[in-house]
């Protein structure tokens, strides 16, 4: 177990360096473009270049890049030029917005997608089996920004129940949990068609094992084969499944938060992507791989706690 | 074998031993055509790929053109069958030209990607060792990454056109093909035709391009059919941030970025775009479901 922790660390270590220089690599192309951002079009050559020397853009790559990493390291994020705030408090404001978004629709993906993936699995080739099996690939088909749009057509357009977007701020007369329902619904019907799959083949294949033959020649119900035999060998493989499923809630939350002008995470990045704000599109970039490679390491840990066999 | 001798084999060979291949292609569509998903699916497919092509004949009107009197009543009425969008422009054209950029960028993305990662994949799963390791990892770190805020990052930076756009989904997408071609030539390398190959002192390309790809290549086709339909929707994820096709060109995507603040007043504008990209991936998605259900029964 502790060979383990010291692998996925240094893992972890070694991406955040590679994603970390990489991004930075990428705005070194053009060291003059942040200077002119900030002073607008009309600036002369002369001005830009006299801001570049100040900001200390002028300077070798690497020098920058190991003095940035020192910075960090010592828990100074930089300043954003986009929201004239220090990066620190941009981004765990933002990140902040997003956790609540992602953990709703998590709590909801999760249960969902076990009990349409359950029911489709104990019973492979069943007509429910295929009708789950034709609704969540249809609903995984349809991109995020679509199904926005179809969901806000009938329930704002249409039937005036719920607000076309989710600012967050308490204006427009809707409540907050009014404001999340599309944004959530947007993104549990689009990530759990994925984990339906997933969940119902795995149960499937652990229909087919001896044991569960043996439990209903031995007369139990079928409910208690399910529950009781089934289900539990049958999450193994989706546990990792839905773990992995963060890296695409991200994606998926960066478009949500688009359509519904969602003041999170994803739209952050974009608006700072957008206007070269490299001292936040690189906290961002390495908050959002820290992330990713840490609920990885997690689903790895969930699965050896699940699986005896692999324990040992 | 040099070019010659096979020429010479081929015209030599008489005309029985030919129809085989044939007859099993004929076979494979047959059973293509039985499953209803594959049948629902590539009809779906064809379909948008006969109105792509067809697009310059059967739009009624150029894709970029104003009708201003159409502006007042934009909604769908005799002389524009979908309506017009906020610029007049003729929605039932737009989405029909809207069709061929994205169905010649999504398939060539996925033949970079497929060729790309075949190529890591087959090294690294037949060389093993270091070089295998270094490339898997690699891949992990590329696949550790939420692509959508790489995508912004590159796009963002390097400007937006067709040839970014398949560059960045190429490279993303190469380590997922690679992962599969690796854990399939790790099981193939110990096959006998394999150790046979090396008796006969072919070189290590050829055994991976000849011997280990063909048989690999069940599991990738039906990869790349549904990485095809992922690719649709990340263009049209891209369109509608703002970082996909340049305007004005129709694209789906944008389409649907520029008018889904007016979906209180005019609903059609985003809802005709969200269905023409819908429909087209469900289209590949079902083809692989069918292809996969094909796989599994042979």
């Amino acid at each position: 177990m502790a060979r383990f922790f010291v692998k996925h660390t240094l893992f972890l270590l070694l991406t955040l360096f590679v994603v970390s220089f990489l991004v930075f690599t990428l705005n070194e192309f053009s060291p003059g473009a942040v200077a002119r951002k900030l002073l607008g079009a009309y600036a002369t050559q002369e001005q830009v270049e006299t801001l570049t020397k100040q900001m200390g853009l002028d300077r070798p790559l690497l020098v920058r890049y190991v003095e940035y990493l020192g910075t960090v390291a010592s828990g100074d994020l930089g300043y954003s030029q986009r929201f004239k705030l220090p990066v620190k408090d941009v981004l765990f404001k933002h990140l902040a917005h997003t956790a609540v978004l992602a953990a709703v629709a998590f709590a909801c993906i999760v249960p969902f997608s076990m009990l349409l993936g359950v029911t489709a699995g104990m019973r492979e080739g069943s007509r429910l089996d295929r009708g789950i099996l034709m609704f969540s690939t249809i609903v995984a088909s349809i991109p995020e920004f679509a199904l926005g749009v179809f969901l806000a057509s009938v329930f704002v357009v249409w039937l005036g129940w719920l607000p076309g977007t989710a600012t967050l701020l308490p204006g427009g007369g809707w409540s907050l949990p009014a404001q999340l329902v599309l944004p959530v619904a947007v993104i549990v019907l689009f990530d759990s068609g994925y984990v339906v799959s997933m969940v119902r083949a795995s149960m499937v294949e652990v229909m087919q094992r001896p044991f569960i033959r043996t439990a209903v020649l031995k007369g139990l119900p079928f409910r208690s084969v399910i529950l009781r035999h089934a289900v539990r060998n049958a999450m193994l493989t989706p546990i990792t499944v839905i773990m992995l499923q963060i890296n695409y809630l991200v994606a998926g939350v960066v478009v949500v938060e688009t359509v519904f002008a969602y003041p999170g995470f994803g739209r952050m990045m974009l608006e700072a992507a957008l206007f070269k704000d490299i001292a936040l599109v690189e906290a961002g970039a390495l908050v959002a791989v820290g992330l990713a490679v840490i609920t990885n390491i997690l689903g790895d840990v969930a699965y050896v706690l699940l699986d005896p066999r692999i324990r040992a | 074998m040099s070019a010659p001798a096979t020429a010479e084999v081929l015209s030599a060979s008489p005309p029985a031993t030919r129809v085989r291949p044939h007859a099993r292609w004929r076979r494979q569509v047959d059973a293509l055509l039985e499953s209803t998903p594959a049948a629902v699916g590539l009809a779906i497919v064809l379909a948008w790929v006969a109105l792509a092509i067809l697009a310059p004949v059967i739009a009624p009107y150029p894709p970029n053109a104003n009708d201003l009197g159409a502006l007042a009543r934009p909604t769908p009425s005799r002389a524009h069958w979908l309506g017009t969008d906020q610029l007049g422009r003729d929605l039932l054209s737009r989405i029909l030209w809207g069709a061929r950029p994205v169905l010649v960028i999504a398939p060539l993305a996925v033949l970079g990607a497929a060729a790309l990662g075949s190529l890591l994949g087959l090294a690294a799963g037949y060389h093993g060792r270091w070089i295998g390791v270094v490339i898997t990892r690699a891949c992990d770190i590329v696949l550790s990454f939420p692509v959508i805020i790489l995508y912004m990052i590159i796009l963002a930076h390097f400007g937006s056109s067709a040839w970014n756009i398949i560059g960045v989904l190429t490279l993303t997408k190469a380590p997922i093909i690679a992962r599969i071609v690796r854990g399939m030539t790790l099981d193939l390398r110990e096959r006998e035709y394999v150790a046979a190959a090396k008796m006969r002192g072919e070189s290590a390309l050829y055994i991976m391009l000849v011997e280990i790809l063909p048989n690999a290549r069940g599991p990738l086709l039906v990869d790349m059919c549904l990485r095809t339909g992922y690719n649709i929707v990340i263009i049209g994820v891209l369109g509608f941030l703002g970082i996909g096709l340049p305007p004005p060109d129709p694209d789906w995507g944008g389409m649907v970025k520029d008018t889904y603040g007016m979906m209180t007043v005019w609903p059609h504008m985003s809802l005709f775009p969200c269905a023409a990209i819908s429909s087209l991936v469900i289209g590949f998605n079902l083809l692989a479901v069918g292809l996969r259900e094909i796989g599994l029964r042979d």
